[in-house]
């Protein structure tokens, strides 16, 4: 597989802006300086990133509750969404979403979702728009291993099938539906194995090799483009964090997390990158700091900006009326 | 003027919308090849194609989700749910994903999405065929609720939701489609949010929605005979709600009687009960009074669906209730 080596570095790039921005609203989270609650993507950044590194900003992207790294691969901007954390007006969502429903129709981001699964019938919808003006854009949507029990799995994915929309269902699968295990939500093993039940090509790859999923998701976005219809490609990978902030997560063992972080997907792409000669060591470490740089700034504008404004607590309920 | 019935004047609807934009389709169950469980949507298919006119699965959430992503896409899809009772299927995608996606998201999206649905008891199709919930949409901000009473107002508000930028909940009732009445041929919109004073009268104002409009101006015919002059105001649409209306016909008359055929507890009636006793109390002579139907399941039994349904007489008693009795 060829790749080309700006790809390489902006995937690299994109994974490293996620775990700090990640880790920072985590430490931001402890200090108590955000309401609510967020569910971190840390851990799963090859994902978001392998997939989006073949979207363009015509391409449709429905996310779902650990939807930061989506938003960032899909080049989502850090001060909004930095600033909408912290219930800013300058937020993407003026601060009325926040982390749950961020969203950003721009860069074609249909929304973070607070309820698992729905996202999957929307971005059938978006895909078949996409279809419906004969352009080559498609839809992915982003679930969990839990949300594949949801009906609205097995209903958007047999919809897309049989509407032959540009949609590639991808499956985080995490291994735990909040705090229960994969093995005692469903007593199957591969997600993918589903996508057989609808007559569609399902793939399984290792969530945490970037290029692993850059391939998988390339074969199914390609296909999608030129009219042949949806794909699932199952990623297995790991959350680093709880299912949301303030979870222990007792559900899971030290050896098991122990072991997952020994898989982490970005010292892989770093040294897998260096190996390869695309980058040194060096350029790594600017890389980072940068990344850091941005994500400081971010949290200064979000810091600085002026609260949500109690004007905006009726407004946009709905949309001035008609054309 | 031409007649026409309502199932054909909502087909006419939706024909010179699709034809005026390109961007409009329909989707649900049974649409196209078969024309709409009520034909509603006949010939759809043989004018704009499969493309345009989509037969779905029975897989109601993802219907509804098909047109919420392609509304937030730029379409104006209007999707069909075959009996309002199916709508469990796939509340989220209504209340939790349509109705709440422009706020949450900061008003950076519109979703112009059109949900039709027929309601309504009356044929023996028993308690999973025959419901009323709009209260249940009429209670989440963002939905806009519309429930037109004739074929004339079944065109031109089909025609404003279809042109809408928020997601309309458009329910239509069964034992309507059939009735025939003036349409006119052109294309026409009738304002979402604007009742309609389907008689005047004196003594009482009837405020009534759907299939009740027709109930409510045979009981105001039954009230004349007794001296008792009727008005009848027609919501037309629940969200937006017409207060005005509302509230300038109690300040002419000084009784109102709230008429629905859904269930009277924790129904809409209530809501328009309150607002008037907020909003209109020193206009009021009696307590408002409500008719709807009895606090149980739709039954099956013919006997059962007559003594179950809300209809003129009901109305009347409860119009008598509000009126002081005239000695001569």
């Amino acid at each position: 597989m060829d790749v080309d080596r700006d790809a390489l570095i902006w995937m690299y790039t994109k994974m490293q802006t996620i775990r700090q921005f990640e880790t920072r609203v985590a430490r931001l989270m402890l200090e108590g300086k955000l309401p609510g609650t967020v569910h971190l993507y840390a851990g799963e950044e090859a994902v978001a990133c392998g997939v989006c590194a073949n979207l363009g900003p015509a391409d449709y992207v429905s996310s779902t509750h650990r939807g930061h790294g989506h938003l960032i691969a899909k080049g989502g901007d850090l001060d909004k969404m930095m600033a909408e954390l912290f219930a800013k007006s300058t937020g993407y969502c003026k601060g009325k979403g926040g982390s749950m429903h961020i969203a950003s129709l721009g860069v074609g981001i249909l929304g973070a979702n607070g309820i698992v699964g729905a996202g999957l019938p929307i971005a059938v919808g978006a895909g078949f728009a996409a279809k419906y003006r004969k352009s080559d854009a498609v839809a992915v949507a982003f679930f969990g291993d839990g949300a594949s029990n949801q009906g609205t799995f097995h209903e958007a994915v047999n919809l897309a099938a049989v509407l032959k929309a540009p949609v590639i269902f991808v499956c985080e699968n995490n291994g735990y539906a909040v705090s229960t295990s994969q093995a005692r939500h469903q007593t199957i093993v591969d997600v993918a194995d589903r996508a057989r039940a609808y007559g569609i090509p399902g793939a399984i790859v290792d969530g945490n090799d970037v290029f692993a999923v850059y391939k998988a998701a390339r074969e199914a976005i390609g296909r999608a483009r030129v009219g042949l219809g949806p794909s699932l490609v199952e990623c297995k990978t790991y959350r680093h964090y709880g299912h949301s902030i303030g979870d222990p997560g007792r559900y899971r063992t030290q050896e098991e997390v122990d072991a997952w972080k020994l898989k982490d997907p970005i010292p892989r792409l770093r040294d897998r990158l260096i190996e390869l000669g695309v980058m040194s060591g060096e350029q790594a470490d600017s890389i980072d700091q940068e990344v850091a740089g941005a994500i400081e700034s971010a949290v200064r504008f979000a810091e600085e900006s002026p609260s949500a404004s109690l004007e905006a607590l009726l407004e946009d309920v709905y949309a001035p009326s008609g054309n | 003027m031409r007649q026409l019935s309502y199932s054909k004047a909502l087909n006419e609807a939706l024909r010179s919308e699709m034809r005026r934009d390109s961007s409009v389709f329909v989707a649900g169950e049974d649409v196209a090849l078969d024309d709409g469980a009520f034909r509603v949507t006949a010939g759809l298919l043989g004018e704009f194609g499969p493309d345009r006119a989509v037969d779905c699965p029975i897989s109601e959430a993802a219907i509804v989700g098909l047109g919420v992503g392609a509304a937030a896409a730029g379409l104006r899809p209007v999707v069909e749910i075959m009996f309002m009772d199916f709508v469990g299927c796939c509340l989220d995608q209504i209340f939790n994903q349509a109705a709440k996606m422009r706020y949450m998201f900061g008003g950076n999206i519109t979703v112009p999405l059109v949900i039709r649905t027929p309601c309504g008891a009356g044929f023996s199709i028993a308690a999973q065929h025959s419901q009323s919930v709009e209260a249940w949409f009429a209670h989440v901000p963002g939905l806009k609720v519309v429930m037109p009473a004739t074929p004339y107002d079944a065109k031109g508000l089909l025609i404003s939701a279809i042109r809408d930028d928020n997601p309309v909940v458009f329910v239509e009732h069964k034992r309507l489609y059939r009735l025939r009445g003036d349409v006119p041929e052109e294309a026409y919109a009738i304002p979402l949010g604007k009742a309609d004073v389907k008689r005047e009268g004196r003594d009482v104002t009837l405020i009534a929605t759907s299939m009740m409009v027709h109930e409510a101006l045979a009981a105001a015919d039954m009230l004349a005979e007794t001296g008792i002059s009727a008005e009848v105001v027609d919501l037309r649409t629940l969200v937006p709600l017409d207060l005005d209306t509302i509230i300038g016909s109690v300040a002419k008359t000084h009784r109102a009687v709230v008429v629905h055929e859904a269930v009277k507890f924790g129904g809409f009636g209530g809501e328009v009960a309150a607002s008037i006793m907020e909003e209109a109390f020193d206009y009021l002579d009696a307590p408002v009074k409500r008719v709807g139907a009895p606090f149980s399941p739709v039954p099956m039994a013919p006997v059962l669906e007559k003594a179950y349904l809300p209809d003129r007489n009901k109305i009347v008693a409860a119009a008598r209730e509000t009126v002081p009795v005239r000695v001569k």
